[in-house]
């Protein structure tokens, strides 16, 4: 006899990622080969044009770009972010908590005011120059708002927290004893961390990684605000067949390949904890 | 075409409306407007007046009440107020009311070039609520001499460079190179376009950003010294700083108008009808003058704005005649899609 009990448990969750989820993506999935009427309304004839569409050098360049600053910034975010979370775990026990909370406190505030603080800091009358000019200089500072960079620097600073986090979980569950042994065992700090706590961690790293690429790619608030509009992400390119063009189904095929290239990396990422997980129990 | 509208010392609005006791023959009459481009307490006064259960909804953008409107034909909505291209698409689709001007005899206090706008002549589906020219906006404290044509803008000095932002959406974006090149700002002509979108890109590497709602606070801080601007909107810089002017460039300007627009479909339209009427009494018609700074096509509530007030923001002062030289966006139909796609060549390189 089997036990029933998960799957009634289980339901709620299911029904709403059904009702919610999964008939959305297939409205958006349908809506995608459907024309776009004259008038902006969707015109009930199949076609194929919208899918050939995103495929165009124009389109797909722009897929690329996205996917070079989200690489961009979620390798930047990896790497001050497992830094952090490393530190962390090495702190006493008992301050953990603490730095934790700092570490996650600018999630206590609205992401776009968090946003439009970057826009006060970087742009030419703002804070940066302001403390430039204080300390002597007179000159006139490079552009750093409305650029790519300022993109980059916006994408990594919201979601640092979630690669702190998510580097933390596997940090903090290592066994001292483990380093100790590659220690007793002739390898340095350096080999061990390479060889034995770097490898450990994978998962939290591909957690992090993945996270902030996803949320990154997607995202067209940062580019339009500190990027000045002046290069579309794919979110933007989403957002303007909504929202300006009135083009449901080509905002619809774009949506899809955006959620086609999340879904792929997710399962990557779960491919890349299991055999990390699986080698652990294989040693 | 105004979205995000700021308001100047407009208080939030909407609320408290319809919580009254149904009142036995009152209408419940439904109206979809931008944030804050009406009196706040024009719906209650309306209520008050007639005895109608009128209820303000509000929308961010055209495309927003368009794609609502489309989807549900227009049930639902009573009046809506929208630019002009999306007055004739609801034309179009038949969901607009042909307007019968014996229930609007307020029609009589609009100017009579406000009849003759090419997208509706006549008034037959559209009531002019707003318009205006698009030109630029600048800091005269700042910028050597006096920007006259759109070139200034698109090829600007090495002084200007990396100071001048554009309007983002895509209509106003491209119209800017389509009037510096004699086009017609409604040209669907490949070639055309083409030019366009190479001199925008080529643009793109001195401006500052595009920018459709905070340029005027931009130059108020003089972060920008030159940019492309509703002329409304200019009058929420020049508030701040009086060096701050507006200009129609040589080449001239699109005439953009904001229309009231009675659905077809309404189940309430003798309300409809009393409501647009009311807005056209010259009283209400002329808050929007005084308080957010556009010209309304409606004659007694333009003399009675003070010479001061003229003084202070002249572009209220362009006259009726002069709009009408304007060509006006209209819709372009399946040409939408080159449209689109010219923009992102644009932000794409």
């Amino acid at each position: 006899m089997t036990d029933r009990k998960p799957l009634y448990l289980m339901t709620p969750a299911l029904v709403w990622l059904t009702a919610f989820m999964v008939v959305p993506c297939l409205l958006i999935l349908a809506l995608a080969f459907f024309r776009r009427g004259i008038y902006g309304g969707i015109e009930y004839t199949f076609t194929m044009e919208n899918i050939a569409l995103v495929f165009d050098p124009l389109y797909a360049g722009i897929f690329l770009k996205s996917a070079w600053i989200a690489g961009l910034s979620a390798t930047i975010a990896v790497v001050i972010g497992y830094a952090a979370a490393y530190a962390i775990a090495a702190a006493p026990s008992r301050r953990q908590a603490t730095l934790l909370f700092f570490a996650v406190l600018p999630f206590w505030s609205n992401y776009l005011v968090r946003t439009y603080a970057w826009i006060v800091m970087l742009n030419r009358e703002g804070l940066v120059a302001g403390i430039a000019a204080w300390l002597g200089y007179d000159g006139e500072l490079p552009k750093m708002l409305y650029t790519e960079t300022a993109v980059v620097i916006g994408l990594v600073y919201n979601y640092l927290p979630f690669v702190i986090l998510a580097c933390y979980a596997p940090l903090s569950r290592l066994n001292p004893e483990i380093a100790e042994a590659s220690r007793d065992l002739g390898g340095g700090g350096w080999t061990t961390f390479r060889r034995v706590i770097l490898p450990m961690t994978v998962p939290g790293i591909a957690t992090g990684f993945v996270f902030v690429f996803v949320l990154s790619i997607g995202n067209f608030v940062t580019p339009a605000l500190l990027g000045g509009g002046q290069f579309q992400m794919i979110g933007n390119l989403v957002y303007a067949q909504f929202l300006t063009a009135n083009d449901w189904p080509f905002g619809a095929a774009l949506s899809m390949f955006l959620i086609a290239i999340m879904m792929g990396l997710l399962t990557l990422q779960t491919f890349a904890t299991e055999r990390a997980s699986g080698a652990r129990r294989e040693d | 075409m105004f979205s995000k509208l700021k308001i100047i010392g407009a208080a939030a609005m909407g609320t408290g409306l319809a919580l009254s006791a149904s009142v036995a023959g009152a209408e419940k009459l439904v109206v979809s407007n931008w944030d804050g481009y009406m009196a706040p307490g024009a719906i209650d006064a309306f209520n008050e007046a007639t005895g109608n259960e009128a209820e303000l909804v509000l929308h961010g953008t055209n495309e927003e009440i368009m794609g609502k409107l489309i989807a549900s034909k227009g049930k639902g909505y009573d009046v809506v107020f929208v630019s002009s291209p999306f007055a004739e698409v609801l034309h179009n689709l038949g969901l607009a009311e042909e307007l019968d001007h014996d229930k609007i005899p307020n029609i009589e206090n609009l100017y009579e070039q406000a009849t003759q706008l090419s997208h509706d002549e006549g008034n037959t589906f559209s009531l002019p609520y707003a318009w205006g020219t698009t030109g630029l906006c600048y800091r005269s404290d700042l910028v050597e001499g006096t920007p006259d044509s759109w070139n200034d803008l698109l090829k600007p000095t090495d002084a200007l460079s990396g100071k001048t932002t554009m309007l983002a959406t895509d209509r106003w974006l491209l119209g800017a190179a389509m009037l510096a090149n004699g086009y017609s700002v409604n040209t669907t002509d490949e070639d055309e376009l083409a030019t366009v979108r190479d001199q925008l890109i080529e643009t793109k590497g001195t401006l500052l950003a595009y920018d459709d709602t905070t340029f005027y606070a931009k130059l108020v801080s003089g972060e920008a010294e030159l940019v492309q601007a509703w002329d409304g909107w200019c009058n929420y810089g020049i508030a701040e700083n009086a060096d701050i002017k507006y200009i129609i460039p040589s080449e001239g300007s699109d005439l953009w108008v904001d229309t009231m627009v009675i659905l077809k479909n309404s189940e309430h339209k003798e309300a409809a009808y009393a409501f647009v009427d009311f807005i056209l009494d010259p009283a209400n018609h002329g808050w929007a003058a005084e308080n957010i700074l556009y010209k309304v096509p409606n004659k007694p509530a333009m003399e009675a704005l003070s010479e001061e007030f003229v003084t202070q923001f002249p572009n209220m002062g362009i006259t009726p005649d002069q709009l009408l030289k304007y060509e006006q966006l209209r819709d372009v139909g399946e040409a939408q899609r080159a449209y689109s796609r010219t923009v992102s060549e644009i932000k794409a390189n």
